[in-house]
Parts: structure tokens; sequence; C-alpha cells
């Protein structure tokens, strides 16, 4: 039931915070190598379940299996080496160098009281070129805009080196030209390196463009978990977000295009 | 490698700049923020030495050199003016080490309540810690004006300790909840806090009638008479505070992330949170209760340090140390040696301290913006 097939698999897992109860008795199983988009409204519960997944949040009952193991049985150091995580909110006070920040990805890699090795700097290089922030490198981040910021922010996630990326409305900041150059290079990540990616996306075009499978939450509950051509219907979208939306299926690419009745 | 230039001008930087990362996070090894901290040791043991020599009785650093070495190798001098090394040794030196090691407290526990806060302009009295000593060392006060027994010397700062110590614990109960303490509500508790002890010490002054002006003069904080008592107690908190810090200087790099980032990095910060808020307010707490009140100091200091030497705290903590025991000992001897009459060094630290963190502020908002 736990097998370390699964990437993830959840048991019956409920959460609340304090007496409002967000996520009851949750089943699912994710596997490797996939893009996951996680949908559903507002204050569906979708960044509570990503916190879960990242540890940074215990679950009231059930229990979270990462490779078959208990995830609470990990330490910090092995999470922070396997998962990493891109907030939708970033600010910094301190002056900090963009490549500084990018270098604070490596932070699990590092033991305590030593330095970071070349293969530390060779890694930062790599996720500054692949975000396209190599220029910006002396800058300090307080002096970036918002979509650079976010940039800065994917890149040190990157930098990360990790089997697992959480993305929790990750691009909800940026224009449209560096959200598709951004949702690309991480698509690339999925199927080049196997990366394994679970993203909020509250905009629904850009999860049917682009991730395999969707998880749809609703009520405190998934509501469905199903490839994006099987999860993208007027029926759906009309019973969890209470739209009426008419469903294009590009042959081509076979990602679903959504045309939402506006009036 | 002819290649290096012409990458140097098209990512538009001086190529000296982009070759060799001027504020690198994990560079420590690199020669110039060493540099910087063995220099600060340097100018840190050069004052100390300078400052004993002045005063009403003038002794060249050369002989106060002499008669330090003298006093570690237990024999007297016989070319020294006899009432130097008394001088030296039971009025100066005591003064002198305690006014650097609160000073360096103060600068450390503010790199840190920044640090932690995520808030630049956070010192070490932000969560109403010195509020809380203020309202101890008051009741001291009043109880030895009532006539309540307790000698002063002794009672003051115990009390102002303690008033401290309580202050965090009610700032600490009134802003968590569940597991996290967030920096907003941190001050927010402590802007709380502080507002009731002022009411108090306000009532403890209007008790203490025609002499309030003990209580005053504490609040605005000296170094005047103190012993090696005093030295040992401050250095017993403050040392083992910096070295507790400075192993957990890392953490807090990260922790400006953000505390949701940094414990998916690995970073317990919720843990490294209390542990250190706890720390730097012992180190707050100890400092406050030897000297009153010295404003600016946790400020500056980091502010100042920070600019110089960028935000990577593992060379920051140190640095602010040293730097905060320097400009504090400086101040003092100030007014111990060269003003007509004493000024309280509290006043004078925000005398000279404010306007010149207006000045930085200002220099450092117009920076930005061009």
């Amino acid at each position: 039931m736990n097998s370390p097939e699964y990437l993830f698999s959840i048991r019956n897992l409920s959460f609340s915070y304090r007496s409002t109860r967000v996520l009851e008795n949750i089943n699912i199983e994710l596997h490797r190598g996939k893009f996951y988009g996680l949908i559903g409204g507002n204050g569906s519960g979708k960044s509570t379940l990503l916190e879960l997944l990242m540890a940074t949040l215990q679950p009231d009952s059930g229990t979270l299996y990462y490779k078959g193991q208990a995830l609470h049985l990990y330490s910090r150091q092995e999470l922070a080496s396997s998962l990493a995580l891109v907030p939708q909110h970033f600010s910094m006070d301190f002056e900090y160098s963009v490549s500084d920040v990018v270098l604070m990805g490596r932070h699990p890699h590092i033991p305590r009281f030593s330095s970071p090795a070349s293969h530390d700097f060779e890694a930062v290089d790599i996720a500054m070129a692949t975000m396209d922030i190599s220029h910006l490198k002396n800058r300090p981040v307080i002096a970036l805009s918002g979509g650079e910021l976010q940039r800065v922010v994917m890149a040190r996630a990157l930098a990360q080196e990790t089997e697992v990326l959480i993305l929790d409305e990750a691009t909800s900041n940026l224009d449209i030209q560096h959200t598709i150059s951004i949702m690309k290079v991480i698509r690339q990540r999925v199927l080049d390196k196997g990366l394994t990616v679970i993203a909020a996306i509250h905009d629904l075009n850009l999860a049917a463009a682009f991730c395999d499978n969707c998880l749809v939450l609703k009520e405190k509950n998934i509501y469905a978990n199903a490839p994006v051509k099987d999860i993208f219907t007027p029926e759906l979208l009309r019973e969890v977000f209470s739209v009426d939306a008419q469903i294009e299926h590009s042959t081509k690419s076979g990602h679903p295009k959504i045309q939402f009745t506006y009036q | 490698m002819t290649k290096r230039p012409i990458l140097a001008i098209t990512s538009g930087h001086c190529p000296c700049h982009s070759v060799s990362h001027p504020n690198q996070l994990y560079k420590m090894t690199t020669a110039k923020p060493l540099f910087i901290i063995f220099l600060l040791s340097i100018i840190l043991c050069a004052a100390i030495i300078a400052a004993t020599g002045m005063g009403f009785l003038k002794i060249t650093p050369l002989e106060v050199i002499e008669i330090l070495w003298l006093k570690l190798l237990g024999q007297q001098s016989s070319s020294i003016n006899p009432t130097f090394p008394f001088v030296v040794m039971e009025v100066r030196l005591p003064r002198i080490l305690t006014s650097a090691l609160v000073g360096g407290g103060l600068a450390v526990a503010g790199a840190v309540f920044q640090a932690i806060l995520l808030n630049p302009l956070a010192d070490p009295y932000t969560l109403g810690i010195s509020s809380g000593a203020a309202f101890g060392a008051s009741l001291a006060i009043i109880l030895s004006i009532f006539g309540i027994m307790i000698p002063p010397w002794l009672s003051i700062p115990v009390f102002a300790f303690i008033g401290a110590m309580a202050t965090l614990i009610g700032v600490f109960s009134l802003a968590s909840t569940d597991n996290r303490l967030s920096s907003n509500t941190l001050i927010l508790s402590g802007v709380i806090i502080a507002a009731i002890l002022s009411a108090g010490i306000g009532f403890i002054k209007y008790l203490a009638d025609e002499q309030v002006s003990i209580i005053i003069f504490w609040l605005m904080g000296s170094f005047v008479g103190r012993t090696w008592m005093d030295v040992s107690t401050t250095a017993l908190v403050v040392i083992p505070g910096l070295v507790f810090t400075l192993y957990f200087a890392r953490d807090l790099n990260i922790m400006a992330l953000g505390e949701r980032t940094a414990n998916t990095l690995g970073v317990d910060s919720s843990r490294v949170k209390k542990t250190l808020l706890v720390c730097a307010s012992l180190i707050t707490a100890i400092c406050v209760s030897v000297s009153g009140i010295i404003g600016f100091v946790g400020l500056i200091i980091p502010h100042l340090l920070r600019m110089i030497l960028g935000p990577d705290n593992r060379i920051l903590l140190p640095a602010c140390f040293l730097g905060g025991a320097t400009l504090l000992l400086g101040a003092d001897t100030i007014t111990r040696a060269w003003l007509p009459s004493e000024i309280p060094i509290g006043v004078l630290t925000s005398l000279i301290g404010g306007p010149f963190f207006c000045y930085i502020f200002r220099k450092k908002q117009l920076a930005l913006t061009s």
C-alpha cells in the first residue's frame, strides 16, 4: 500500500487550523517524473496541502508517505535535499546579492561551518543562467522588480537540486512572457531530468497547457485526480468553480484550452 | 582568459567587481572580511589602552602597557608613579571594560533582533526589554527611598534584570499562538507591554516625589564606579552569548528568506528564533542592568557595519561586537575625560547617534533610488 513506487502516497489525511477543518480524509498517490497541477477555488486548502507535503505542517490525523517512508520520519535536512518550495510571496529586507540568495538554495548540501565547494557555485551559475538572471548576480535583491525577484526565488529552488519542486502560485505575480518561459523551463526539467512538480495554479489555462495531471480540491477533499484532458470539462468547471466554459481540445499537443463565458 | 574583460564589460560592471563577488555570502574565507575583523580587534585593543591613560591623571599608553604587563607577572614597578597601578586597575579598567562589553553586547543583540524580526530597524529594546529593566530599577530605587533596606548597588541591577526577563516572558506569552511567533505580533506585543510599563514607571516617579532625580539619572545610563564584579557578570553573559549566536549565524542568514522558505531549506526557524530571542534578550538584560538604558548603539553599529561588510551574519556578528565595544568605550571616555562635567552616557549616545543615524538612513535611501 505504501510501496516506494509512489513518490507520495497520502492516507486518510485530515488537517484543521484550530477548530476549522481545512482538509478531510484525503487519499492520493503521486508518481515521480510528472507535472501535477493543484487547482481549486480560494481557500480550498491548496497551500495547506502543499505545506503538509513539505512537512512544514503536521497533519491532525492520517499519514503522508514519501518514497514509502512516513514523512515525519525524515530529518529536516533530508527533506531539504529532496523537496524545494517556491512561495508566492517573497520579500527581503537585507541587501543580499542575487547570487547570495541563489546560493542559499545550497544550504542543505553544505555542512555547518564549511564553505561551499566549486560544485555548489556551479549549481548556482547554472540555475541563474536557466532563469536568465546571470546579469543580475551582483545586484542587491531589494533593488529588483517583482518579476526579477520571482526568477531569483525560482533559481534558488533550482540550485537546491531536489527531485521534487513545489510551486505555490509561483508565477501569479509575473507577466505573461516570464510566466510562459518559466513554465517551459520547468516542463523541460520534468522531461529531461525526471523532476516531479506539484504546482498550485490559479490560471486554469496555464495548468491545462503545462501539467500532466491535475488534482482538484473542493470542499476539503480531492474532487478529482486525473490527466488534464479528463479534468477540464464544462461539467467539472461548473461544479468546482461555478463558471461556464467551453473546452477546445487541441489535437496536436493533447492539452485542452478553456474558453470562459464572461456574459 | 581573453574572454574575461569582454564578459565583464557586457555585464555592465567594472572587471574587478564582477570577478571578485564583493560581498558573497559564503565566501567567508576571502581576505577582506577577516581582515576587517582583525582590524577592528586591533582598534578595540588600542582604544582600551588609550582610554585607560586618559583622565585627570594622564598616563601614557606605554606606561599602561607596562602596568598591565607587570600586574600579569605579579611584580611591582620602581619607575612608575605608585598611584598609577591603582588608578588603572581599580578605577579605570573596570569601567572601560564594562562599557566595552555593554557596547559589544548591545550591538550583537541589535544585530540578532534585526535578523530574527526581519526588520533592519529593530534594536535590543524593540521588545520592551529596556522598559522592563527600567521598571525593575525604578522599583528597587523607590523601595530604598521608602526605607526598605536592600543595598541599592545590589538591588538595582538584580531588579532590572528580573524586570527585563519578566517582560520577555510577558511579550512571548502575549505573542505566541500555536507554535509560531510572528515578527509583527512580537513587535506589537513589545510595544503594548512597554506602554504599560512606562505608565508604571511614571507612577513610581510620582511616588518618588523629590527624590525622582535618582530614578531619572539611572534611566539615562552611566558607567560611573563600575567594579570588576560588573565586568565579570557582564562578560559571563555577553561572551558566551556571542559564541552561541555565532553558532546559528548561517541559519540566521537563511531565515532572511522568510520562515516558511527557511524551513524548507532545513532550518528549524521556530526553534532558532526562540533560542536566539532568549539569548539576545539575556544579553540586553545584563547590559541594561549594569549600565542603565543606552540608546542607539544596538541600532547604529549593526546598520553601519552591514553597509560596509554586507548582511552575512557570520561576519557581521563578531564585527558588531568589536565595533559596538569600541564605540561605547569611546563615548564613555569622552564624557569621563574630555567634557568639563559628565553627561549621562545614554544621553550622549542618543544625541550623537540619533542625527548620525538620520544621516546614514537618508544617504542609503538616496543611494537606493538613484
